[in-house]
């Protein structure tokens, strides 16, 4: 898969979708792609984080340790990214990404994310607005789940 | 050292001062032969009456006459011109020798400094004297002794002269030299004083320099940048202010000798003239007189300005001196003189410090300590920082001398011991190891090299020519090539014993597996070293063997002559070598009048410019409007900032041009770019299958073309060799980590390790690892590297007395446990004495001394200190 390809698939990420193409080339050019076989981690519950994923093809599992072992949280096709919480904050991964099928990725790291948000202010933006898009989404379900139960 | 230069001159070279004056003198009368003959050439030759000539009882006709008189003009040309060369050769080898004794004799002072002093004296300072301070000392050495005789016999004899042909005006043409030489001189001696100032100035100037160059991450960190130029610039202001004023009087001092050179010929003019028409003197006597005086100035001149170069050489001899003569100056024999036999202290013997004081500075840093240990035990010394601990370590290692008090080491007075001894019999190191630019190696070996012990290959003697030479200036005759390693100091037998040893070592404290990876950098030469290079090949086909399993497949695209390795550049898909020195290196690919022959036969070098083209557009759209500064252009270009306007450049002249059209530096700039490529990497798709298939072709006619100037230049992949260009993993991996895996590399270094410790090949690895470079003051290295390798070059040794003082302070907890169990293992039977910065690790050492506030204020072992003592158990609980 080319460069030009990347970016289609760059684009259809909604955090990237409103960036213009020439600096999701940038992107995908300056990040690295990684294939993962089937049953490779990508990255475990408890690590630092120093990298984001987007996949390009294959599917993945997201999984949380419990009590009763790992427990799968949800699964990710393409198109998705993952892990970006974890370079935004210092905090270890909160779950483990293991690969489904063979799996195409394209990884972000946490150096040249922050380079390109320092670099270009509109992604930033985006980000923001994702983010607030989500914590609007949590903050809804916990009001739904607070009416539920009083 | 002698005080003044002229006792340095006299006490070092006597004899060829008076020989060079000698020769001066003796070049005299030939001098004064070829200004008297060309007179005879005219008057008696040329103009001359009666012929036949008479010279040297033969009778010459007037033309040979003249040819024999040019003659012998000619050979006195050539005889006064040996002379000068003669002389001045002379001249310059003395000064010279004595150039390389005073600054030999610096850094042996230098070598001898008492280590506090280093605390007031800068790098900054002490660098410039010896380097450039002196510089000039040398040429004036020359002239010290002939110049003012050689001068001042001219002035004499022109003087005796005139006062033979008129006493009176002989005493006029001086009567000014007295005033002259009482003005000078005290013109002169302002100048003398900010010639001194200037130097004292310059000295602060390039410690300025060095203090910021050291300091640089705390400038730029807290932008003070700004304000170091300002105190820089104050500085230059300040050198300014001197070195003008010090033209001013210079000038002046010039000004004034030319006024009363020209004033004596005004009296002359006076009084002469006045006698000639009173009658009372000849005219031819006048004139005579005049041009006499004429050819005064010159030697008088000369003196002069010998006198100014005088004072300039005394001042920088003298300010210079001064910096090295400080007290406490360690004696000279002691670090010199080699001792008969070194034997090792006597294990059943003691250490005893007899009330030792130390003040510095007026700080009272050790006061009445005193405290005996035996020289097999084990002790710690603990205490708040600055209580004193680690003065008294550094005592015991002699590099500090106590103000008062007696340091007793197996009965002999530790400060009489010559450091043949200390340094041999002790081990010291510190919190901040210092290691040197050379291999790892090297700097272990360090502890070992105190005497060359033997000599090295010198077939046609130069080694000895050179040593008598040195000796001639004063300097050691000690050859830095000879071989000083001792191994019966480390227990080995030769080389390889110690290459086995130093491995050993390294696995104790900490540094195989780093060492390890350094080796796999490294390269060897398989001419050397056939049987390691048999065996990394045996490794190449033993990693292949393993890369076929089915969970490794994909991880390295191996070098294959027939294919195109997606993860290599272009440019090693054409060459499919190691470029060896400069000719093929990637960058100059593009420049090879040999590629470009090879290009343009297969036909692939306007398809090459083509995707040079695309390339060049895709990086001004990713990086165009980017901020130069940003690392990311660095990081993830192809072409540096500076270039990647010069591309914009050439793009727009395309929208205009063919590429057949531009300049052929604008053809090589686009060439440049697809030879970086690789195609898994980069994905950019430019290089397309076709491409490739032409590239293989290009491969082969590259290797089949190669002319035998250029065979030297590359070196081929070959399954079947090891590449003496390559690097050890490299051969090793014969191929190229695929791109884009996970943990690609990292899967592959640990096959890698597999593979090398089924052959047992880690050590040989090692071996090779410790021939890497250190880099400057050991900056290749980390800080905890740097430490365990200090103390490896102290275990090497085998020291009867082995002091650590914090040195494994930058360490985390489990290295320093490690550490620990490792020298108490080395240094067993024999004594350690340790500062520790963790007091609690006492426990395991036989006694325990508690420093603070300078004094010893308890000591026994640490079962005794924690029942009974409140200061060790207070520095416990406080830790």
């Amino acid at each position: 898969m080319s460069l030009n390809e990347e970016v289609e698939v760059l684009r259809k990420i909604p955090l990237f979708s409103r960036i213009e193409p020439s600096k999701l080339k940038l992107l995908a050019f300056t990040s690295e792609r990684v294939i993962f076989k089937r049953g490779d981690v990508l990255f475990r519950q408890g690590d630092m984080g120093d990298a984001a994923y987007i996949l390009i093809e294959g599917d993945a599992e997201v999984l949380v340790n419990s009590s009763r072992g790992e427990i799968r949280v949800a699964r990710l096709g393409a198109n998705d990214i993952v892990g970006e919480i974890a370079i935004l904050v210092d905090i270890p991964r909160t779950a483990t990404v293991r690969a489904e099928t063979d799996l195409v990725t394209l990884r972000i790291s946490k150096e040249l994310f922050f380079r390109l948000i320092t670099e270009f202010p509109q992604i930033a933006v985006e980000i923001m607005r994702e983010l607030a898009h989500r914590l609007e989404a949590t903050t809804e379900q916990l009001r739904i789940a607070m009416t539920e139960r009083g | 050292m002698s005080k003044t230069i002229y006792g340095f001159v006299f006490r070092y070279s006597a004899r060829q001062q008076v020989l060079l004056l000698l020769v001066t003198l003796a070049a005299f009368p030939f001098l004064y032969l070829s200004l008297e003959l060309p007179k005879t050439i005219i008057n008696r030759a040329i103009n001359g009456q009666d012929f036949p000539a008479e010279l040297l009882g033969m009778e010459f006709d007037q033309i040979p006459y003249l040819v024999l008189l040019c003659g012998i003009f000619l050979l006195l040309v050539l005889i006064n011109g040996a002379f000068k060369f003669t002389i001045n050769v002379w001249k310059g080898r003395l000064g010279e020798r004595m150039l390389r004794r005073l600054r030999y004799e610096l850094y042996s002072r230098v070598l001898r400094f008492p280590l506090p002093h280093f605390k007031r004296v800068s790098q900054g300072e002490i660098i410039p004297m010896i380097t450039s301070e002196v510089e000039p000392l040398g040429g004036f050495i020359g002239d010290a002794v002939a110049q003012p005789v050689f001068q001042g016999g001219q002035l004499l004899t022109i003087f005796a002269f005139i006062l033979v042909q008129d006493p009176f005006l002989g005493l006029a043409a001086i009567s000014l030299y007295p005033l002259q030489g009482y003005l000078i001189p005290k013109l002169q001696r302002r100048v003398n004083d900010l010639a001194k100032q200037r130097v004292r100035t310059v000295r602060r100037l390039s410690d300025r320099l060095g203090e910021s160059i050291s300091g640089i991450a705390e400038i730029r960190a807290h932008d003070a940048s700004n304000f170091h130029r300002a105190g820089f610039a104050d500085l230059l202001g300040r050198i300014y202010e001197i070195r003008f004023e010090i033209y001013q009087r210079k000038f002046f001092i010039k000004f004034l000798n030319n006024f009363l050179a020209q004033l004596t010929p005004f009296f002359f003019y006076l009084i002469g003239g006045y006698l000639v028409i009173r009658g009372d003197l000849s005219f031819g006597a006048l004139v005579a007189v005049l041009a006499a005086y004429k050819d005064m100035s010159a030697p008088w001149k000369e003196l002069l300005l010998f006198y100014q170069q005088k004072e300039d050489a005394r001042i920088k001899y003298e300010q210079v001196i001064e910096q090295f003569e400080p007290p406490g100056l360690l004696d000279e024999r002691l670090q010199l003189e080699e001792p008969e036999a070194v034997t090792p202290f006597d294990p059943s013997g003691e250490v005893s410090f007899v009330n030792v004081s130390y003040v510095e500075d007026g700080a009272t840093l050790l006061e009445g300590v005193s405290f005996t240990f035996g020289l097999s035990e084990r002790v710690a010394i603990v205490g708040p920082g600055g209580g004193g601990k680690e003065a008294v370590a550094m005592i015991l290692a002699r590099l500090l001398q106590p103000t008062s008090g007696r340091v007793m080491v197996a009965g002999e007075d530790l400060f009489q011991l010559p450091e043949a001894v200390t340094g041999r019999r002790m081990a010291y190191v510190g919190q901040g190891a210092q290691l040197f630019a050379a291999s790892i190696r090297d700097n272990i070996l360090l502890g070992l090299k105190h005497r060359p012990l033997r000599p090295p290959a010198d077939e046609r003697g130069e080694r000895a020519a050179r040593a008598a030479e040195a000796a001639l200036a004063g300097n050691t005759a000690d050859d830095i090539l000879a071989d000083w390693v001792d191994y019966a100091a480390a227990g080995v037998e030769d080389s390889q014993g110690m290459s086995r040893r130093l491995v050993e070592l390294l696995h104790a404290f900490d540094l195989d597996r780093e060492v390890y990876e350094l080796g796999l950098r490294g390269v060897i030469d398989p001419a050397a070293n056939p049987a390691l290079a048999e065996r990394l090949l045996q490794a190449r086909c033993e990693l292949r063997e393993r890369l076929s399993h089915p969970d490794m497949a994909g991880l390295v695209e191996p070098f294959d002559a027939e294919r195109y390795n997606e993860n290599a550049t272009l440019a090693e898909n054409l060459l499919f070598g190691s470029p060896v020195g400069p000719e093929f290196e990637i960058d100059n690919l593009a420049g090879s009048d040999y590629v470009r022959a090879v290009l343009e036969k297969v036909g692939i070098r306007e398809r090459l410019l083509e995707a040079g083209r695309e390339i060049a557009e895709v990086m001004v759209e990713l990086f165009g409007d980017l901020d130069p500064d940003q690392e990311i252009f660095e990081r993830y270009s192809f072409v540096g900032a500076e270039d990647l306007s010069e591309l914009q450049a050439i793009l727009a002249r395309l929208n205009r041009l063919s590429i057949a059209e531009l300049e052929e530096h604008e053809r090589a700039r686009l060439l440049a770019l697809p030879f970086k490529m690789i195609p898994a990497r980069h994905r950019l798709g430019v290089i397309d299958d076709a491409l490739k298939e032409r590239i293989l072709e290009a491969r082969r006619v590259f290797a089949a073309d190669l002319p035998p100037h250029l065979r030297g230049s590359i070196e081929f992949f070959d399954a079947g060799r090891y590449s003496a260009a390559a690097s050890i993993q490299d051969n090793i991996l014969f191929g190229k980590v695929v791109h884009g895996t996970a943990q690609g590399p990292a899967r592959v270094g640990e096959l890698i390790a597999e593979v090398v410790d089924a052959l047992g090949l880690r050590e040989d690895i090692i071996v090779v690892g410790l021939d890497s470079n250190a880099g400057i003051g050991g900056g290749r290295l980390s800080a905890g590297q740097r430490q365990k390798i200090a103390l490896v070059r102290c275990v090497l040794k085998r020291p009867d007395i082995m002091i650590v003082d914090q040195a494994t302070a930058t360490l985390d907890n489990g290295a320093r446990n490690r550490i620990l169990d490792s020298l108490f293992a080395e240094t067993e039977g024999r004594c350690l004495v340790w500062v520790l910065d963790q007091p609690s690790q006492a426990q395991r050492f036989d006694r325990v001394l508690v420093m603070q506030d300078g004094r010893l204020v308890e000591q026994g072992t640490y079962a005794e200190l924690e029942q009974a003592g409140a200061a060790l158990r207070g520095l416990v609980a406080a830790e």
